[in-house]
């Protein structure tokens, strides 16, 4: 084969790495992976420590971003919350996924009454507007890291199924499908030899893109008081709780919301410049 | 076209029960008993009962499903469980507070999102298109409850222009309407921008300005017009997207409305009247998707005769 061949591979990486944007985001996303990971090493203190002369502490002097009304250090806190934000955020995107590579597969592929009664659901559970059905169900099972995960999972679930589906009815007339069909693989080997992976790329990007809204979900649920519980660390819940010193200490209510828009602005350039990459017509858009 | 929205507003009416079938299903998620939960630890296992069958939920689902769509077709969403009112009347108390806040919110987006839209595409490439796609990025990213605080650390307690919080004149009316717009206006923008560059590659705009048409005609009355349709539907989208994003502003800024309520109806545990917030919600929802559809037959009359 040729040196200068032409690769899909190598087409979208040389792509991806011409946008800074893009870097951009990969940068914030690997940067807050790592802060996940060795919050423990890098967080000044211990995030739940309360120390009641310190309350309020303005920015600067021991405490770096200042402390909480519980005199708890903002920064440790903003490291450990780091955790909430991607766990809920990656483990909800991975429900989604899970449940919607199945539905949208199963509708896509076999069409008729299956098609038919997976849409119709689908299309329900999208009638209710941003938020409403993670409400719904955190009102309902309860509050806490596990079931904001579902809560959150199962609002993003719909939105991938009907991306799966739309693949997979363009897949399944391909010819190499068709062949497969001919020489009599069944259809769970072709969903899996063949279908699957032809629609996986696009699908883990537009994950990419969900993550953000995850992590604003879950940052909302936690603000409204139905999200993480304390004395767990979670920005949307420290947002929340500084509200009532808005006047007199902005910082305890403001710099966490800093942290969820930049990991939000991440994940959406990381997901904007892999699909960018990935479809050559929305290059230029 | 007529057949189209026949055939439009029937498929809505199985979506509807749908609807109403989902949020009824979220009471039976309900970890244990949810009267108990209302009622808390002290009741008496006769008042716990006595609610029971006062709310019905001692019938099995579809009975209960049935029961409501039924007392529904008369306008009866139950009584509110700690207020022991009418859910619809604690609803319609509410609900012009929520629809005022989300039609500002709505009017600010589109004609914001669409003017920088516009001007991001007549000039693509450039510094105000550098600016705007940015900016647009960082308007999707904040949260709306954090933007919220913002603007009321600025505006009501440094520069004290607008109020804190509460509802009564316009001015009260500015910081949630702006709060709840910034991300509708990000993704207008960015719908405009792309949907009209592409529409600007088309042959007919070529034409338009090859006979010497003005810019300002070619965009607006050539090429705009052709680009709504997925503008419309984004726009019909944010509507959802802002009635959620009420239920937060409402929260931050005070706003007596039915984002409030739900609020306020959780933290109660009063199922009934949760049941018939979010219900009120998810329909209009339904409604506002219903319309769109509509709209496009008429931004587009090749759609009335799919």
């Amino acid at each position: 084969m040729s040196k200068n061949s032409y690769s899909p591979m190598r087409a979208f990486l040389r792509h991806f790495v011409r946008n800074r944007l893009a870097l951009v985001g990969l940068g914030i996303v690997i940067g807050l992976v790592l802060v996940a990971i060795f919050a423990h090493f890098l967080a000044p203190r211990d995030p739940t420590l309360q120390s009641l002369p310190d309350k309020r502490a303005k920015p600067g002097g021991r405490f770096i971003l200042g402390a909480d009304e519980f005199g708890r250090d903002i920064l440790s806190r903003l490291i450990y919350g780091t955790r909430a934000a991607l766990l809920v955020g990656t483990v909800s995107i991975a429900i989604a996924l899970f449940f919607g590579i199945i539905l949208g597969t199963t509708s896509g592929y076999f069409s008729g009454v299956v098609d038919n009664l997976i849409m119709r659901t689908i299309d329900i559970l999208l009638a209710f507007p941003y938020l409403l059905l993670a409400i719904a169900v955190v009102s309902a099972i309860g509050p806490g890291v596990l079931n904001t995960t579902i809560a959150v999972g199962i609002w993003a679930t719909p939105g991938f199924a009907r991306i799966v589906r739309a693949s997979v009815i363009t897949i399944k007339e391909a010819d190499y499908v068709l062949a497969a069909k001919a020489v009599g693989a069944s259809d769970f080997r072709i969903i899996f030899n063949h279908v699957i992976p032809n629609f996986i790329s696009p699908v883990i990007v537009y994950a990419t893109l969900y993550m953000a809204n995850a992590i604003l979900v879950e940052a909302a649920l936690s603000f409204l008081g139905l999200g993480v519980q304390p004395p767990t660390p979670s920005w949307g819940l420290m947002v929340s709780s500084g509200r009532d010193f808005l006047l007199t200490a902005p910082h305890i209510s403001t710099l966490p919301g800093i942290a969820i828009m930049i990991t939000v602005l991440g994940f959406n350039l990381l997901g904007d410049g892999l699909r960018d990459s990935l479809d050559p017509k929305l290059r230029n858009l | 076209m007529i057949s189209f929205i026949l055939k439009r507003l029937l498929l809505t009416i199985p979506t509807i029960f749908g609807v109403i079938f989902i949020v009824m299903l979220t009471i039976e998620l309900v970890p244990g008993d949810p009267v108990e939960l209302m009622l808390g630890e002290h009741a008496t296992q006769e008042a716990v009962e006595n609610v029971r069958t006062a709310l019905g939920l001692d019938k099995p689902l579809l009975t209960r499903y049935f029961l409501y769509l039924r007392n529904l077709t008369r306008g009866d969403m139950g009584r509110s469980i700690r207020e022991n009112r009418l859910v619809s009347q604690e609803i319609s108390d509410v609900w012009p507070a929520t629809l005022k806040l989300t039609i500002a919110a709505m009017m600010i987006a589109i004609l914001v999102g669409v003017t920088l839209g516009i001007f991001s595409a007549v000039r693509p490439g450039s510094c105000f298109d550098g600016v705007n796609r940015v900016l647009s990025l960082f308007g999707l990213s904040m949260p709306v409850f954090w933007v919220g605080l913002v603007l009321i650390v600025i505006f009501a307690y440094w520069i004290r222009l607008f109020p804190i919080g509460g509802t009564g004149s316009w001015r009260h009316l500015v910081l949630p309407a702006v709060t709840l717009s910034l991300p509708s206006i990000a993704m207008i923008s960015r719908m405009t921008r792309s949907s009209l560059l592409e529409v600007l590659k088309e042959d007919y705009i070529r034409t338009a300005r090859a006979k010497g048409v003005s810019e300002k005609i070619v965009i607006v009355k050539h090429a705009l017009k052709n680009a709504l349709i997925p503008i419309v539907t984004l726009s019909g989208l944010q509507l959802g997207q802002l009635m959620g994003g009420a239920i937060l502003t409402e929260t931050v800024f005070a706003w007596p409305g039915l984002g409030r309520l739900m609020v306020r109806a959780i933290f109660a545990r009063d199922y009934i009247l949760l049941q018939g917030a979010v219900l009120v919600f998810a329909l209009v929802f339904v409604l506002v998707n219903l319309i769109v559809d509509i709209s496009y037959s008429f931004l587009d009359p090749r759609v009335g005769y799919r």
